[in-house]
This record gives structure tokens, C-alpha cells and sequence, in this order.
């Protein structure tokens, strides 16, 4: 359980700063395995989003929506890692900027 | 079996159609089909004959009367007097459905069976069903033995249809069949250029005569406003008719009547028709194509009675026309080689008696010598195929190849003596009573003139017919080959029409009270009244007497003499004979001056007319068409398809082209790219949903 005295407001900003830190590194990390770190800080920004309202309204259904994003998460991330390994063993190189064989 | 004879025209037709289609697999190629069938057609019509008999019979018994007033003693009843009396005849039997209907004029099919149809269906039928039964053996072996019965077998339908036929339009469906019948039949073989040249002859010239036919038609639909027979004899006779519609429609339907029954000026048809087989001419001369105009004037009779005023005497040119056709058919007769050319104008001569009569108004008379010339004609015609058939080798040359046959073919000599005596009006054969009735209605009706002509006609019958039956059964066989007597299928029918042209004359013989053909076959409604004449003994004697001369003069020059007598070598010696001979040997120049002077002339200006309408007028159509459908083209080509539709094609493409040009950039293949479109798309949607709340 969270302090009553702590505010809702300190958890929402610092989620917003770890979603925007993730938004900043998928945009601009060339590194595939960072791009992927960095959709983790995005999922667990939300999930503490979640957890915080939870608490503060008293309702359970938003910590359960966060265990079902961590265990989805876990299952993207096992995805996501297999496609970077593939990308590096065919490039010789983890950097998502060669990827471009699909341009128009 | 008077209300269903349509079922007499039908079964020949049936016949037609199934020798057609089954006729060259049976055994006997079809023969079987026709001969069965019409055959069948013959019995029917005998009993529609018996029933028409007992029909008259019994209303005479009921005290209808109209006849017994007409009995032995009507000559002397004057006109009026049997006029005021009143009493309707015997009506026809009529049966007819309405076959289309346009405007309130009503166009019927139907059948109108009266004494006159009845006995013309006895008279076709019988003889139709001889031929047959002759053609078996007469065109054995022939190359197209299925389709010469099939086309027997409709020409038979064909006349019938027109002799049961209740309107004038059913009729002239029958009249132009019975033309193209003869002209297929003329042309049996084809295959040498005379015989279709003849076809097309008849044709052509029949046709003629059928415009005339038509325009007829049409001219009395519009007096009697009808086509139905009984319909315009009641108008013709009724005193509201007019008169000039009359006498136009009465003479155009004569010009059908002169074309079809060969008579002046259209009569050169009917001996170049002599180039079908003989069973055919049998068939044209005595009960089908010919008799069809006599049958015609016959039935319409009423119609030329008031159009030529027939009741007024003197000289109306339906009897003129036949008095000349007797006696220049007649003529004709006495300078052909070819013993069917003799009997055609023979034929042509006797149907002028015929036509004459009616021109008399001697209704009777003309269609009781159409009844028993039916049967020596067709007796003779057929005794001249036998000859061919069996003594001269196919020839029909009398000088050449014939002569002496009456030993070898002795049923065939004295069924053809017999037949030539009938011809001849020898008493008391068939030929006799018709011709001495026609000639005493002449004398009787103040047609004096008509009198002198048929008395002249029966010299001249006479003495041809002994000129042919002595070349071809007298003197010495000329010809090269074994003559014999004609097997049974062609000796059976010539001995039954022997037996019919003697003993047909006696139904209407006078003086022994004996009127029967009067009786049954004269119509009893919308008819005129006409005068009977009298048996006349002096006439008859005189008209028998006239004819033994012409026997013993001709045969005196031929008998007495050798071969051709006191006439050979005179149209070499004498330049008169020579030029006569010369006019008859090309038949007074007629079908010179048709083809020479009226066709040559009248063909040259239709093909110069036609070559400059086509020159001018035709070719200026196509080629302005042709000139329009290019410019039309060609404006097409440049302004729809070159611009618009190329056009708007060609747009389209660009304009795909260009779009995917630009839309390519955003493809750019790379992930970072495309999120961060993703994330400023958010981003911008979240900031209009923050202005806006």
C-alpha cells in the first residue's frame, strides 16, 4: 500500500518521464537491443500508471492489468530479442538504420 | 364425308410430304405412297359424290322443286317464269374459319363443295389416280422417279385446293401452286436445255395471264366488298352491282383464265409443255392446269354472266376468245409431226369449245364437255405415251418413227380409236353429247355466229385426229425396233378411261330423258337463270355428219393415196401452200412476235432504264453512303477515340503514376521513421484534444 501522503501527481510525473525517456530512445537509439530497452521503460511507465490509480481509487482491476503487461512484455521482449539476433547475424551489425530493405 | 372433304386436297398433300421425306427408302421408291394415296383421295371423293346425289335427290323429294321445274321440260319454262318461281336450289355445303382478321375485312379459310366441286373432284381425282397408277410402269427407272410422284401428288392437292376452295384468295393459293407444280413438271428433265427452256415458258406465260388474274381479285373484293365466292356471284347477280367494276374485274380475270387454259393469245405455253413426260401432260391437259381457268369461269360465272352481259347475245369476247382458239388450235393441229403436239392443240381447241360455251352461257354445256373431255383427253394422251413407251422407242415422232402399230399394241389402238372418236363427237361417245350441247346453246341464244365456228371446229377435230391415228397406226411401221403391247399398269388405265369416255356422255344425254349432269351438278343458288336448249336433231345430225366428212375426207387423202397423199410434194409445188404451210408450221409467227418484237422490245428499254438507275441513281446512293460513312469515321477516329477516350486512358495513368512518385518517399523502409510518424500523429491528436476541451 502507498503512503496516503505521497500524491497521485508525483507518481504520474514520474511515469511520464520514464515513458518520454522510451519515446526518446526508440526514436533515436540505432542500437536494436536499446530500441527494445527502451519499449521496456514505455511498458513500465504504464504500468505504473496503472498501479498508481489502483491504489488511489481503491480498485484491483489496474494492478491486474499490470501483471498481464509485464508477462506480455516478457513474451514481446523473447520475440523482439530473436529478430534483433537475426538482424545482426544477417547484417553483421545490431543497427536498425540498415534495415531498409522494404523502402519504396 | 360433304363436310370434311377438305380432307380430299389433304391427302395428296400428306403425300407430297411423305414421299419426301420416306419415298426413296421404300421399295417402291414413293410409287406406293402417291398412288395409295390418292387412291384413298378418289374414294372419298366418290362418296362425296354419292352424298351430293342423294343431297339433290332428297330435295327434290321434299318438294323443293327447283330442278323438277328444270326437268325434262325447263327450255320451254321461260326465264321469268322460273325466276318467279323462287325456289332455291340446293345450297352448297360451306365449312370456313376465320384465317386473320385485319381491320374489319375477314380473310376465311374454307371449303364450299357444291355439284360443281363435286363432280371436279371426281373428274380430278379419278384421272390423277390413272396417272399414278400409268407412272409406275410409264417412268420406271427414271433418275427421279420419288420426286416426280411427290410432285404429282401435290399437283393433285394443289387443284383440288382450288376446286374446294370457298374464296377467291384460297383459290389463287391453289391457281399459282398448280403454276409451279406444271412448271417443275414441265421441266422434269431439266438437264437438256428445250425442256427447261418450255418450263420457263409455261411459267412465264401463265404468269402473265395471272397478273390479269389478280388484278381481278382485287377489283371484285372491292365491287362485292368479299372474297367469298358465293358472296360475289349473289352480289354480281343482285341489282344493286356495279357495272363497270364488272366488266373490268370480269375481263382481267378472263386474261387469267386465257393465260392458265392456254387459250389466243396466250395458248403457245401449252405445246412446248409437251417436253414433260407424258403422264404429266395427261395430267395438265385433262384435269389439273389447264381445266383450272374453264373450272375458274365456271365457278365466278355469275360475274362474267353480268360483266360480258352474256344474256344479251351477239358477241362478247369470253365467246370470242374461245371461237378463235377452236379454230386456230385447231388448224395448228394438222401440221405437227409430234403426236403430242397434236393432241396440245387439240387440247388447246376443245378448252375454247369450253370457254366459248361459258361465253354463250352455256354453263352446262361447258362444264359437262370439261367432264368428258377429261377422260378422252386423258385416254389419248396416255395411248400417245404408250406408243412412245412401247412401239417407237421414246419418240414421239409420228412420220419417222411410228406407223402400223395396230397390230402390235392392239389395247393401246383401240383405246386411242375410241378416244379419237370421243374427240371427234362421234354418237354416241362421250365427246358427242358435250360438243352437240355446247353447239345447240349456241344455236339456241342468238350466238349464230359461235354456231358456225364450233360446227367448223368439229370438222377440223375430225379430220386431224384421223391424219394422227392413221400415221401412227396405219400404213407401214417406220421406226426402228420390236413394238409391242404396253404392259398391264399402262394398258389398265387406258381401258378404264376408254370405258368413262364412252359411256360418259350418256348422264346428260336428252333424248332419251336422261338429264342427270343438269340435275346434280347445276348450282341451285346465287346463279342465273339460263335458257336450256332443246335436243336439237337436225344440229346433231348435222354436227355428226360434219365430222364423218372430215373422217372421210382425211382419210381419203391419207388412205387412198400413198403415204401423204394428193398433198405430198404440194407445198413444194405450190408457193400459196408453201407460204400457208410456212405460217402454220411456225405457229401463225406468235412466239416470234413475243420474243422478237414484244420481249426484245420491252427488255431492251427495261435494261436501259435499269442500267441508268443503276449507274445514276443506285451507285450515287452507295457511293454517297460510302463517302458519309468515312468522313463519319474519320471524325471518330480523331475526336472520340484519338482524344477522349485515349485521353482520359492516358490521364489516368499518369496521374497513378505521379501520386505513387510522390507517395513513394514515405515508404521509407525504415522503423524509426515510420514511429516517429506514429508518435506525432499521437502527439498532434493530443494536443487537438487538449484545444478542443
Amino acid at each position: 500500500m502507498l503512503a496516503a501522503d505521497v500524491a497521485l501527481n508525483q507518481y504520474l510525473i514520474l511515469s511520464a518521464f520514464l515513458f518520454c525517456t522510451g519515446v526518446y530512445g526508440v526514436l533515436a537509439r540505432r542500437n536494436g537491443v536499446l530500441v527494445l530497452l527502451s519499449v521496456e521503460l514505455m511498458l513500465n511507465a504504464v504500468n505504473i500508471n496503472l498501479v498508481a490509480f489502483s491504489a488511489f481509487t481503491r480498485n484491483i482491476s489496474g494492478q491486474v492489468f499490470a501483471l498481464f503487461v509485464i508477462t506480455i512484455a516478457a513474451a514481446e521482449v523473447g520475440v523482439g530479442l530473436a529478430i534483433v539476433l537475426l538482424i545482426y547475424r544477417n547484417l553483421r551489425s545490431p543497427d536498425l538504420d540498415r534495415v531498409d530493405q522494404l523502402k519504396g | 364425308m360433304l363436310r370434311n372433304a377438305w380432307l380430299i386436297p389433304l391427302l395428296p398433300a400428306i403425300s407430297f410430304v411423305l414421299i419426301l421425306l420416306v419415298g426413296k427408302r421404300l421399295p417402291r421408291k414413293g410409287a406406293e405412297v402417291g398412288v395409295g394415296m390418292v387412291g384413298a383421295s378418289f374414294a372419298l371423293s366418290c362418296v362425296a359424290l354419292v352424298q351430293w346425289i342423294q343431297r339433290v335427290d332428297d330435295h327434290e323429294g321434299s318438294g323443293g322443286g327447283g330442278h323438277a321445274v328444270r326437268g325434262l321440260a325447263k327450255a320451254l319454262v321461260p326465264a321469268q317464269e322460273a325466276a318467279e318461281h323462287g325456289l332455291p336450289g340446293v345450297a352448297a355445303v360451306t365449312r370456313s374459319f376465320t384465317w386473320w382478321q385485319n381491320g374489319g375485312v375477314k380473310f376465311d379459310v374454307g371449303i364450299q363443295i357444291d355439284g360443281l366441286a363435286v363432280m371436279m373432284m371426281f373428274v380430278v381425282t379419278f384421272v390423277s389416280f390413272m396417272v399414278h397408277v400409268y407412272s409406275t410402269s410409264y417412268m420406271e427407272g427414271d433418275r427421279r422417279f420419288t420426286h416426280f410422284y411427290a410432285l404429282l401428288s401435290l399437283f393433285t392437292a394443289s387443284m383440288l385446293l382450288l376446286v374446294v376452295a370457298n374464296n377467291t384468295l384460297e383459290l389463287l393459293v391453289g391457281w399459282e401452286l398448280v403454276g409451279l407444280c406444271s412448271f417443275v413438271l414441265i421441266g422434269h428433265w431439266w438437264e437438256e436445255k428445250p425442256n427447261s427452256d418450255a418450263a420457263v415458258k409455261a411459267f412465264l406465260t401463265t404468269r402473265t395471264g395471272d397478273v390479269g388474274f389478280m388484278i381481278g381479285i382485287i377489283i371484285i373484293f372491292f365491287a362485292a366488298g368479299t372474297f367469298d365466292i358465293n358472296g360475289i356471284n349473289e352480289y354480281a347477280l343482285s341489282d344493286g352491282a356495279n357495272h363497270t367494276l364488272l366488266v373490268v374485274g370480269a375481263s382481267c380475270l378472263l386474261l387469267g383464265i386465257i393465260g392458265k387454259s392456254g387459250q389466243f393469245p396466250l395458248h403457245t405455253w401449252l405445246p412446248d409443255a409437251m417436253a414433260g413426260p407424258t403422264p404429266v401432260s395427261a395430267l395438265i391437259h385433262a384435269a389439273t392446269m389447264v381445266v383450272a381457268g374453264v373450272y375458274f369461269g365456271a365457278r365466278l360465272f355469275p360475274v362474267f354472266y353480268e360483266g360480258f352481259s352474256i344474256d344479251a347475245g351477239g358477241i362478247n369476247a369470253m365467246a370470242l376468245i374461245g371461237g378463235i382458239t377452236i379454230v386456230i388450235g385447231a388448224v395448228l393441229a394438222f401440221v405437227q409431226r409430234d403426236i403430242k403436239k397434236v393432241l396440245a392443240y387439240s387440247t388447246i381447241s376443245q378448252i375454247g369449245y369450253m370457254v366459248m360455251a361459258l361465253g354463250v352461257g352455256a354453263w352446262v354445256a361447258a362444264v359437262f364437255h370439261l367432264f368428258t373431255h377429261a377422260f378422252f383427253k386423258a385416254l389419248l394422251f396416255l395411248g400417245a405415251g404408250s406408243v412412245s413407251h412401247s412401239g417407237s422407242h421414246h419418240s414421239f415422232d409420228m412420220k419417222n418413227d411410228m406407223g402400223g402399230l395396230r397390230k402390235h399394241m392392239p389395247i393401246t389402238f383401240w383405246t386411242f380409236m375410241i378416244g379419237s372418236l370421243a374427240l371427234a363427237g362421234i354418237f354416241p361417245l362421250a365427246g358427242f353429247w358435250s360438243k352437240d350441247e355446247i353447239l345447240a346453246t349456241a344455236g339456241h341464244a342468238d350466238f349464230e355466229f359461235f354456231l358456225v365456228v364450233g360446227l367448223l371446229g368439229a370438222f377440223m377435230t375430225a379430220a386431224y385426229m384421223t391424219r394422227c391415228v392413221y400415221l401412227t397406226f396405219f400404213g407401214e411401221y417406220r421406226g426402228h425396233g420390236q413394238p409391242h403391247e404396253s404392259p398391264p399398269a399402262i394398258t389398265v388405265p387406258l381401258i378404264a378411261l376408254a370405258g368413262l369416255s364412252v359411256v360418259a356422255g350418256l348422264i346428260n344425254a336428252a333424248p332419251l330423258g336422261i338429264e342427270k349432269f343438269t340435275e346434280w351438278f347445276e348450282p341451285g343458288v346465287a346463279f342465273p337463270v339460263l335458257e336450256h336448249a332443246d335436243f336439237n336433231y337436225t344440229l346433231a345430225t348435222v354436227s355428226v355428219l360434219t365430222a364423218l366428212i372430215g373422217i372421210g375426207i382425211a382419210a381419203y387423202l391419207w388412205f387412198q393415196e400413198e403415204e401423204l397423199g394428193a398433198f405430198k410434194g404440194l407445198t413444194q409445188r405450190n408457193t400459196l401452200a408453201h407460204a400457208g404451210y410456212a405460217f402454220l408450221e411456225n405457229k401463225y409467227y406468235l412466239d416470234a412476235l413475243y420474243e422478237n418484237v414484244i420481249v426484245a422490245s420491252i427488255k431492251g428499254a427495261i435494261a436501259n432504264v435499269s442500267y441508268w438507275v443503276n449507274q445514276h441513281v443506285i451507285d450515287g446512293i452507295v457511293n454517297a453512303l460510302g463517302r458519309g460513312a468515312t468522313t463519319v469515321g474519320r471524325a471518330t477516329y480523331d475526336a472520340l477515340d484519338q482524344r477522349a477516350v485515349d485521353g482520359a486512358y492516358n490521364g489516368i495513368a499518369e496521374a497513378t503514376g505521379d501520386t505513387g512518385g510522390l507517395l513513394r518517399y514515405v515508404q521509407s523502409g525504415r522503423v524509426q521513421r515510420y514511429a516517429l510518424t506514429l508518435f506525432a500523429a499521437v502527439g498532434a491528436l493530443s494536443l487537438a484534444l487538449w484545444l478542443v476541451y
